[in-house]
């Protein structure tokens, strides 16, 4: 039903690479996170918010057996997110060097025809559809609140010295509050996952002609994207997942879907 | 810190450091940047410093303000810029990073701004102290709720927050994307044989793919280091100089020939 790609990398800066990320075509789930905080904190926030995320989704809708709807997938993915944030902040609370430790996420879960998206931060998902690549979560960063009012526009935003301010952020405070949506999908879709360290080093409009340019070999695309953030200055570490939907993947056949598809 | 450095006529008059979040600049006593000129309105202008960024906006000024020799409204300050009003000029610098062996390591990192705990809203100009931790601290105090955090409005009168956490610095303090590096010179593809012989492609954008969709297709990268060519799809893979290359991205020497999807062509660096 899909193909899913990864990339990663620490970057031409840092030592080392404090990026998450999990991807399972089988159930059709993505996560990425990109951490903070001092020493390696920073990888164990990032790190328990993919791992727990994927392993719960995993149990959860092996439990379901595709008997699930949109409304409860998203519950699902929201979910999720609260029990990572707790445990992060656990685990903050009890050892000293995790102290101040927290991470931004994206989840994408593709169920039944539709793209849920949850995100907390500033990394993002793109969708590229019809040949043309556009941003579908907003990041919960204080240069997206000054763009919203007006203070400045996108391309000034682009030289803002902010952009590393995140308003939202897993694992830092005992409560979250993910932002959820959900999203038609159509076969051909390809959805991209980042960190910050690519789309602050590489823009939009070089995202997209390589997406585009580079659609029939995906892994390629993704060694591409984090190679173009690298020769940029690769200030940040850089991830990227690549998901692009092959046919359509309805959550059950019923009798009549069936029956529909005989005739289809 | 950033600072503004006011002049008339090319003679500096006074320096002014934007230590304040918000500056005032017109002809009445009552602004921090007083230009007693008839050119300049009352209230003229005002500066709002955010952290490290500093927005200027012209506060409905009689005659107007300019940066650059542009008419503004609302401008976001980038290092060297010169606000003019009336015949005077100030030029906005930028904090440089301050202490080049750590402090500026700090503006790389990604941070968490608190949401401020809600104050009672009495206070006609509320200011959210955004509720801060530092990084360093063992153990942050548990909150009861997190409020959302605080839409910023339109030029706030909002303290900055302050980052509690933050990501491992990078040494490299530079704001902004960087632009992609240029390559030396600027190539091209000329294809040699087939019905579109004597065709020439520049190689303009970063990546270039040639060849038939479905059959074979390659893609020229341009990097810093030069042209590479990589393989992107079909079964056979691009053929250099009379020899098939791999799956690795291999670099282009000018007046290389490239053959694919059964075409040669010829890469060159034009002058």
């Amino acid at each position: 039903m899909m193909e899913m790609v990864t990339a990663t990398h620490s970057g031409m800066v840092r030592s080392h690479n404090e990026d998450s990320i999990g991807a399972d075509a089988s159930i059709g789930l993505a996560v990425l996170a990109d951490g903070m905080g001092g020493y390696n904190a920073g990888e164990v926030a990032s790190g328990i918010a993919v791992a727990m995320i994927s392993a719960e989704m995993k149990k959860a809708l092996a439990s379901a057996d595709g008997a699930l709807d949109v409304a409860a997938a998203e519950n699902l993915v929201s979910e999720q997110t609260v029990r990572a944030n707790s445990a992060i902040y656990q685990a903050a609370q009890n050892q000293a060097q995790y102290s101040g430790m927290g991470t931004t996420l994206v989840v994408a879960l593709w169920h039944d025809n539709t793209l849920i998206v949850g995100h907390v931060g500033d990394s993002r998902l793109y969708r590229f559809r019809g040949n043309k690549l556009e941003q579908v979560t907003r990041d919960h960063s204080l240069l997206q609140e000054q763009i919203d009012s007006g203070l400045i526009t996108k391309e000034q935003a682009r030289h803002s010295q902010n952009k590393n301010l995140v308003t939202r952020a897993v694992g830092i405070d005992p409560e979250v509050e993910p932002e959820v949506h959900r999203h038609p999908v159509q076969a051909g879709d390809i959805y991209l996952l980042c960190s910050d360290g690519l789309n602050d080093m590489v823009t939009d409009e070089d995202m997209e002609l390589t997406i585009s340019s580079l659609q029939a070999n995906l892994p390629l695309a993704a060694e591409q994207l984090v190679q173009q953030a690298n020769d940029n200055g690769g200030r940040d570490n850089v991830s990227v997942i690549l998901v692009r939907v092959l046919k359509s993947f309805p959550a059950r056949s019923g009798f009549v879907d069936r029956l529909k598809s005989w005739f289809g | 810190m950033a600072k503004l450095i006011l002049t008339l006529e090319g003679s500096t008059i006074r320096e002014v450091p934007l230590d304040k979040e918000r500056i005032m600049i017109g002809r009445k006593p009552s602004n921090e940047i007083q230009i007693e000129n008839l050119a300049v309105s009352g209230e003229h202008a005002c500066i709002v410093t955010i952290l490290n960024d500093s927005f200027l906006e012209d506060l409905g000024s009689t005659n107007g303000t300019l940066v650059n020799g542009n008419q503004i409204k609302k401008h976001i300050l980038q290092n060297n810029d010169v606000i003019e009003i009336g015949k005077y000029k100030l030029k906005y610098l930028a904090e440089a990073p301050s202490g080049q062996a750590g402090g500026g390591d700090d503006f790389e990192k990604t941070m968490i701004l608190r949401a401020p705990a809600k104050t009672a809203a009495s206070s006609p100009k509320p200011e959210p102290a955004p509720a801060a931790k530092s990084a360093n601290e063992p153990a942050p105090p548990a909150k009861p709720s997190t409020p959302p955090p605080t839409p910023m409005p339109t030029m706030p009168p909002s303290k900055p927050p302050v980052p509690t956490s933050a990501k491992p610095p990078s040494p490299d303090a530079a704001p902004a994307m960087a632009k992609p590096a240029e390559p030396h010179a600027l190539a091209a593809v000329q294809i040699l044989t087939g019905p579109s012989a004597g065709k020439e492609l520049d190689l303009t954008k970063n990546l270039t793919t040639l060849g038939k969709p479905g059959l074979q297709v390659a893609v020229i990268t341009r990097r810093p280091q030069g042209y590479f060519i990589t393989h992107v799809e079909g079964a056979k893979f691009p053929i250099i100089n009379g020899k098939m290359i791999d799956a690795q991205a291999q670099p282009l020497k000018d007046h290389d020939v490239l053959e694919l999807a059964g075409v040669k062509m010829e890469f060159f660096i034009k002058k």
